[in-house]
């Protein structure tokens, strides 16, 4: 008879699945004493628990061109980094999908009965893709990005929440400047598939109809009325907010996130340390000073930000030698965080990927197996570096002209965060030494500048090999390894 | 690591020693002053030293100024609340005296003390002395942030008149219904002139407006960091009542041996205490407790024993002795003489070669703090150097204390908030273990010595050269 038994093994963060013929617990704690029957595989503890019980529906309210899909995909995409699964679900989408082609502003009259009925069945497909992203996709918060401009559509929100056991939180977006809302609408809603077919002054004039559509129909959330609802009212982007009955924890990190962001324009610059004497060697991790030609790339560095012209930028780097030296040739003050320390090897320390394959080969393979959760021996995993950089995100989002001077591990983090990249994607993006990125936000993205400053170094970055199977021969483990002295 | 003389505008030096501070005070260039704003008995004072310890413990040097404190002290003898009618010419007089003599040290601490943040506690109900209290902010290049209470459920303020105003210095000579009385009728006299922040009149200040002890907030113009991490903060408080349990991992192996840091298991006596405490937390019958441990196996072990599902926070881990890990004191002594004793000397902020140091454990279990104030009764199992940073933080303890706090195994503290501060139960199990307290040493004889003369001959070495590689 087989058996799971699943049990926190008491080794450092990791736990311990395996399915067992026996039925004595005794035994199958003893790891010395498990036969070939036996198989087991090894997960990592997450470094912050799971602190969200019941699924979270975000429900976004306000007229067009307020930045509400904004606001979605830019929290979805700081949940998601942060390890909640989240998606976002908007209602325009499933419009455009229902009907072919958008004529014009006509189609969001409040008279328009037929079209009335599909935006309402559209209302409805998205609510059902939630159901199936909480119960069959395990999602825990779904942004709702709709108008939502009724009382009528917000209570029928509310009930079928209510019914489903998902808890609400409201987000409204209140601005009454004329200036950003022209401007939201040549970023974003000019291109948008909607208006293909026309000019710029075409596309603007219909917008503007459409919003006054929703306008005669909006109401705001009340301060009487719907004080039992958990809401945020972000007024004129941020100037002010509205908070109501915040119920749980990932309620108050999403007020947090909110009240931190920003829309003013800036460009965030990523770079690597120059390349180290540690570098040069193959060793991962350390402390060491820069190479002669890691301390050429500084004084590049210097030259390339004094031509960007960049006003007010602040310069970020971690505890360790290697950036500390790198800003130095910068000339400007620069601050230190030891969150942006690289990522702790722990036993492999200092070591080659040969050593490592050497003197620890299972660990190895184990780690090309999951890189994102794998956790050094006595040091961290990629899942605990993002934890440990969420203050860094925080204070990022709060700041205007950034440099952020870091390490290999910490770059890719900070570059997941910034371009949405998977937890899957994270651990094998490529930042080569001797680059500067230059990010920028624009629309709801972010537009990437790879700068290569034309000095040489070694490349420290190492695909997945083909064969991640802890049975594997050295040479398989050891195909994609970087060359070095 | 050699010392490396840098140039360029913030002088920084690699070393175990000099520890680059936290990020928070490199971000804020001025000042900041906190203005509470509402009437008597709506949570200023509670906010007030709430807020100054939490900026504090993360290592924002701060101070609260209670303007009802000056009053105390220049008259003498209170007599009721007709000192504060609008009309009482001599008690207005008295009181702006008071006010100015607050802003005065408020300006000093700013200006002179390498104080941060000032919290200038009082009612600010007019807009008049608020425009002032701007001025002054303005003159001296303060940033200036407003934290309004507004509060009108009666049950809240009697509540509150119970719990801190009865007590009061001013009341000490009369009885309960006397007391209540005349604090009604003084929260009257101010209610006439009371102009809270308007959302037009004063959208140009930045504030946060708490209404009915946090149900809803309202937050204007946040203007840097600082702010927006107490505004954080005065989000996540609430006055619940509940109690927080802290205790160490029972006596582990490595306690055993005397050797610190690592990640044994439970001795026999440790196993037996987890065993204890699963009885005790039973026989206390605390509703909903949420149980927290570290990631490492002896505060599992314990955990497991309280048969309640329990939450693992790396951030609970112990701290990181680096090179040091496994060691006994002794061997510690032997092998690196020179880091032990630096330890001694600064004990906060040493941090091991390769590891960490109190104040980077602080900075690593903020997060865990801003939950603990988030959660209702709860019970954290944790380790010697976390327990005496979560109790630094709930009992108002400085960076010097801090690291000599007594945490010994088997003992549990049960904290439970009252007043404007934590009464502290300490309950122990009655297992034996090891002690693994260290007093701080007298200067310069270290209290694990073997040799006195080695060690001295160290010292020296110590005063003549501070490079090391």
């Amino acid at each position: 008879m087989i058996q799971t038994v699943q049990q926190t093994l008491l080794q450092t963060g990791q736990r311990l699945l395996w399915v067992s013929s026996c039925l004595d617990l005794e035994s199958c704690l003893d790891l010395e004493r498990m036969d070939t029957q036996t198989k087991w595989e090894r997960t990592w503890e997450a470094s912050v628990p799971q602190l969200t019980n019941s699924p979270t529906l975000i429900v976004m309210v306000g007229l067009p061109a307020r930045g509400k899909t904004y606001i979605s995909k830019k929290l979805s995409r700081y949940l998601n980094w942060i390890g909640v699964p989240t998606k976002v679900f908007n209602l325009g989408q499933y419009r455009r999908e229902a009907v072919q082609s958008y004529k014009n502003f006509e189609f969001f009259r409040p008279d328009n009965e037929e079209a009335m009925q599909i935006r309402r069945a559209c209302a409805t497909n998205a609510l059902e893709d939630v159901v199936i992203y909480f119960s069959k996709e395990h999602g825990q918060v779904a942004v709702f990005d709709a108008t939502n401009t009724t009382r009528e559509r917000r209570i029928s929100i509310v009930s079928f929440s209510k019914e489903k056991g998902y808890k609400v939180f409201f987000v409204e977006s209140i601005c009454d400047d004329p200036d950003i809302i022209a401007q939201n609408i040549t970023e974003v809603k000019v291109s948008s598939p909607d208006y293909v077919n026309c000019d710029k002054d075409e596309a603007q004039a219909d917008f503007l109809k459409r919003i006054e559509c929703y306008k005669q129909t909006y109401v705001p959330l009340d301060d009487e009325k719907d004080r039992h609802l958990s809401y945020i009212k972000i007024f004129n982007v941020g100037s002010r907010y509205l908070v109501n009955r915040v119920q749980d924890h990932i309620q108050s990190r999403i007020v947090y996130y909110l009240m931190n962001i920003h829309v003013t324009p800036r460009s965030i610059f990523l770079s690597r340390h120059g390349e180290s004497e540690l570098n040069l060697l193959g060793r991962i991790g350390g402390d060491s000073g820069l190479s002669p030609r890691g301390h050429k790339y500084a004084t590049a560095l210097g030259g390339f930000i004094k031509g960007q012209h960049i006003k007010d930028l602040k310069v970020w780097t971690s505890h360790m030698k290697r950036t500390i030296q790198t800003a130095e040739h910068l000339g400007i003050p620069y601050e230190q965080w030891k969150a942006l320390n690289e990522i702790d090897a722990g036993v492999c320390e200092e070591l080659t990927y040969e050593d490592i394959q050497e003197n620890h080969p299972e660990e190895f393979a184990l780690r090309d197996q999951d890189k994102y959760r794998y956790r050094y021996p006595k040091g961290e995993s990629y899942e605990d570096l993002v934890h440990r950089l969420e203050p860094v995100i925080m204070e990022l989002e709060r700041q205007e002209n950034v440099l952020v001077v870091c390490h290999q591990a910490v770059m890719r983090c900070l570059l997941a965060y910034l371009l949405d990249k998977t937890a899957d994607e994270l651990p094998y993006l490529k930042c080569p030494l001797h680059t500067v990125l230059k990010l920028t936000p624009v629309a709801y993205g972010c537009r990437v500048e790879h700068i290569c400053l034309n000095i040489e170094a070694v490349n420290t970055h190492r695909e997945r090999p083909g064969n991640v199977d802890i049975t594997r021969n050295p040479e398989e483990a050891l195909k994609t390894i970087p060359d070095h002295f | 690591m050699t010392t490396e003389g840098f140039t360029g505008l913030v002088n920084h030096r690699i070393s175990p020693w000099f520890v680059i501070h936290n990020l928070i005070i490199c971000m804020t260039n001025c000042p900041t002053l906190i203005v509470t704003v509402g009437l008597p008995a709506r949570g200023k004072t509670y906010i007030s030293k709430k807020l100054t310890r939490y900026l504090n413990w993360i290592g924002v040097p701060t101070r609260e100024f209670n303007v009802g404190q000056y009053r105390r002290e220049c008259v003498k003898i209170y007599k009721s609340f007709e000192f504060f009618r609008p009309d009482n010419e001599e008690g207005l007089k008295i009181r702006q005296q008071c006010a100015s003599a607050a802003l005065n040290d408020v300006r000093q601490y700013l200006a002179d003390k390498g104080g941060q943040v000032a919290v200038f506690d009082a009612t600010n109900t007019t807009r008049e002395r608020r425009g002032t209290i701007t001025a002054f902010a303005e003159q001296n290049g303060f940033k200036v942030f407003f934290v309004e209470s507004v509060c009108e459920d009666p049950e809240v303020i009697a509540e509150n008149i119970v719990q801190v105003k009865l007590g009061s210095p001013d009341y000490t000579n009369c009885n309960t219904e006397e007391a209540m009385e005349d604090f009604k009728k003084r929260i009257k006299c101010y209610e006439n002139s009371y102009e809270t922040l308007d959302e037009v009149l004063d959208r140009d200040l930045s504030y946060i407006k708490i209404m009915d002890v946090g149900r809803r907030y309202l937050v204007n113009q946040v203007q840097d960091h600082i702010q927006s991490r107490i505004v954080y903060y005065l989000m996540n408080i609430h006055i619940t009542p509940r109690s927080i349990y802290l205790c160490r991992h029972g006596e582990s192996d490595l306690n055993v041996k005397g050797c610190i840091g690592g990640d044994s298991g439970l001795s026999p006596r440790g196993k037996e205490f987890a065993n204890y405490l699963g009885q005790f937390i039973q026989s206390q019958e605390i509703s909903d407790l949420k149980v927290w441990t570290s990631q490492m196996k002896r505060t599992i072990q314990t955990a497991e024993a309280v048969s309640v599902p329990y939450e693992q926070w790396k951030a609970l881990n112990e701290i990181d002795a680096g090179v040091c890990e496994e060691m006994m004191y002794e061997e510690i002594q032997q092998h690196y003489p020179l880091e032990f004793a630096m330890r001694d000397q600064d004990k906060y902020r040493y941090r091991y070669p390769k590891g960490e140091s109190y104040e980077d454990l602080v900075q690593r279990l903020e997060p865990v703090i801003m939950e603990l104030e988030r959660q209702e009764n709860i019970l954290v199992v944790c380790h010697q150097a976390i327990m005496r940073c979560l109790l630094a933080y709930f009992l108002d303890k400085t960076a010097e204390e801090l690291p000599y706090l007594k945490c010994p195994l088997h003992t549990v503290l049960k904290l439970t908030p009252v007043a404007y501060g934590c009464k502290v139960e300490s309950i122990y199990l009655n297992v034996d273990a090891v002690n693994t307290h260290r007093d701080r040493p007298e200067v310069g004889i270290s209290t694990y010595s073997h040799t006195d003369t080695d060690f001295v001959a160290d010292l020296v070495n110590i005063r003549g050269n501070l490079c090391y590689a």
